[in-house]
């Protein structure tokens, strides 16, 4: 079991969620996030107030997979929040402990698979 | 000063200002019908419209619409604001030229406005300032003086009160070319595109209401009888479509919608516009009423074609426009507007030059603007790239965000004799070295 955190553009958040539910991983949690990766900053101006914009808007997955839709979900992440530019993103994959489903107390296995699948 | 009456000036000078505040109004609409990202560029291309379509009504667009010309087009008579004076502009009117020109500016500026509706969210702000600057004087002037500067259509007796041709027709059907040519948006039809902020329509419609009281009632530039029925029926019609509204999401989803309810309050004035010192109150009701049903029809289903006009300008004006121009030809009544009587009290003739104004000005409004827009696609990009598209407006195009949270932001303190160039780089300041 895996851990998969993808922090991309905002403005790919569907594109993700669709290539995951391609790939039929459905089990998924979103945050929105700001953060900073090296990409070339923003500037903007309110009245005579000029800013450079440090944190850009991000949004970040974290979704946990068993071991054999680790590599699918990376794919369709990347799929989905590649534009080529800088910004696109991060992945990070965590080892995980444990899991459990709460309504039923199923762990690890049982809790990452989707009821449907 | 001969001829100018105290009361009927103050009260369109007021209805002026009620005009004016109708821009911004339509601003904050639109920009809760966009998403976030586009807050601020939707909302200025409304503000751009007063800046823009002021400066070119007072050079030439006020002349082209309302100096002495032939039926199509004014003349250069009042070219620059020469002669518009506090002479009333004709032996009629009881308003200095001054305020009649000021109240036919206010109309220009949101009728422009109206159109940015159908290009939200990817037009570029450079062109869209270029388009609005010809569109006033190519296509609203010019419907203008048709049917209330002299030309062809007031002419031969066409009823049109405050503007269902040049204001509503002008724009819905200008939309709907606009919308074609500059094509959708990225995302259209691929994921759901919803309103960011209801409470920002919904106050907007409600702005916008308020305002036509002065639209509306001011068209009679006066205190006369036609401009007090105009005044009632904007109360009127609008809340019958209202009711109609309610029921008709009601029937369709079970439930009665913020954002559909603030559409019907814009359909509704739209309605009540070319017919509001014409029609009998009883009549405006019916307007108001079974006049919403085409509108609610293309509101429902244009979102399910191919065509991105995204704030449905077509549907709330050019139809809504359309559909009030035609009821004056069968509801006009002697009695009420001391003018003509419509097809149902005698006088098919009158229903003949509604029909006429209801087929030329969209034919007119769609083709000059499709044609104006195709050529300055030649010259320059219309739209903006897909990647700023992607991030959004507000920080593409004026390097601003509407809900700016501040955190991250670095302050950018030149030193003294540097400055900071657009890009965000500091530079020297050139100095002139005395020898």
């Amino acid at each position: 079991m895996k851990l998969v955190i993808g922090i991309v553009r905002p403005e790919k958040t569907n594109d993700v969620l669709e290539a995951l539910f391609r790939c039929e991983v459905r089990g998924v949690s979103m945050s929105r996030v700001q953060g900073h990766g090296g990409e070339l900053e923003r500037v903007e101006t309110y009245r005579g107030t000029t800013v450079q914009m440090g944190l850009s808007d991000k949004t970040r997955f974290e979704i946990a997979v068993s071991d054999e839709f680790v590599d699918p979900t990376i794919a369709a992440l990347c799929e989905g929040a590649r534009t080529g530019d800088v910004g696109d993103g991060k992945i990070f994959v965590l080892p995980l402990e444990r899991a459990v489903r709460i309504r039923t107390g199923e762990t690890d296995h049982g809790a990452v698979t989707p009821v449907t699948a | 000063m001969s001829g100018v009456d105290t009361g009927d000036t103050a009260w369109m000078l007021a209805a002026t200002a009620l005009v004016i505040l109708m821009t911004p109004a339509l601003g904050l609409f639109y920009a809760g019908l966009v998403r976030s990202k586009n807050t601020l560029n939707t909302f200025m291309m409304c503000i751009a419209a007063l800046a823009v379509a002021t400066v070119t009504w007072a050079a030439i667009g006020y002349s082209f619409a309302f100096s002495e010309g032939n039926g199509i087009i004014g003349g250069f008579d009042y070219a620059f604001l020469k002669d518009v004076t506090f002479t009333p502009i004709n032996e009629d009117s009881t308003i200095p030229h001054l305020v009649f020109f000021a109240f036919q500016a206010s109309f220009c500026i949101i009728t422009t406005a109206l159109v940015s509706g159908a290009v939200v969210e990817r037009m570029r702000f450079g062109a869209y300032l270029i388009f609005t600057a010809l569109w006033s004087i190519l296509v609203y002037a010019v419907l203008a003086h048709w049917s209330f500067g002299g030309g062809w259509l007031i002419d031969n007796g066409t009823l049109d009160f405050a503007g269902g041709v040049p204001v509503e027709m002008g724009s819905g059907f200008s939309a709907l070319a606009a919308a074609l040519v500059v094509g959708h948006r990225k995302d259209y039809g691929r994921q759901a595109l919803l309103p960011h902020n209801a409470v920002y329509v919904v106050l907007g419609a409600g702005l916008l209401w308020f305002g036509w009281f002065g639209f509306n009632g001011g068209s009679g530039f006066g205190t006369g009888q036609n401009s007090v029925l105009a005044f009632t029926n904007t109360l009127l019609a609008p809340a019958s479509t209202l009711v109609v509204w309610a029921v008709c999401d009601a029937i369709r989803g079970r439930k009665v919608t913020a954002i559909g309810a603030a559409t019907a309050i814009i359909v509704g004035c739209v309605l009540i516009t070319p017919a509001g010192g014409y029609v009998a109150p009883g009549w405006a009701m019916l307007l108001g009423g079974a006049g919403a049903l085409p509108s609610y029809a293309i509101v429902m289903l244009r979102p399910r074609t191919r065509v991105d006009e995204t704030l449905d300008v077509l549907a709330a004006h050019g139809m809504a426009g359309l559909t009030g121009i035609l009821f004056i030809g069968f509801f006009a009544q002697t009695s009420w507007n001391g003018v003509s009587d419509g097809f149902l009290y005698g006088n098919a003739d009158q229903l003949l030059w509604q029909t006429l104004a209801a087929l030329a000005t969209p034919l007119y409004a769609f083709g000059m603007t499709f044609a104006l827009l195709k050529l300055m696609g030649l010259v320059m990009p219309l739209r903006v790239t897909e990647a700023e598209e992607a991030v959004g407006m507000d920080v593409g195009q004026h390097g601003e965000e509407a809900y700016a949270t501040g955190e991250g932001a670095i302050l950018i303190r030149p030193a003294e004799g540097e400055r900071i160039v657009g890009d965000g780089r500091v530079e020297k300041v050139p100095v002139a070295n005395p020898v």
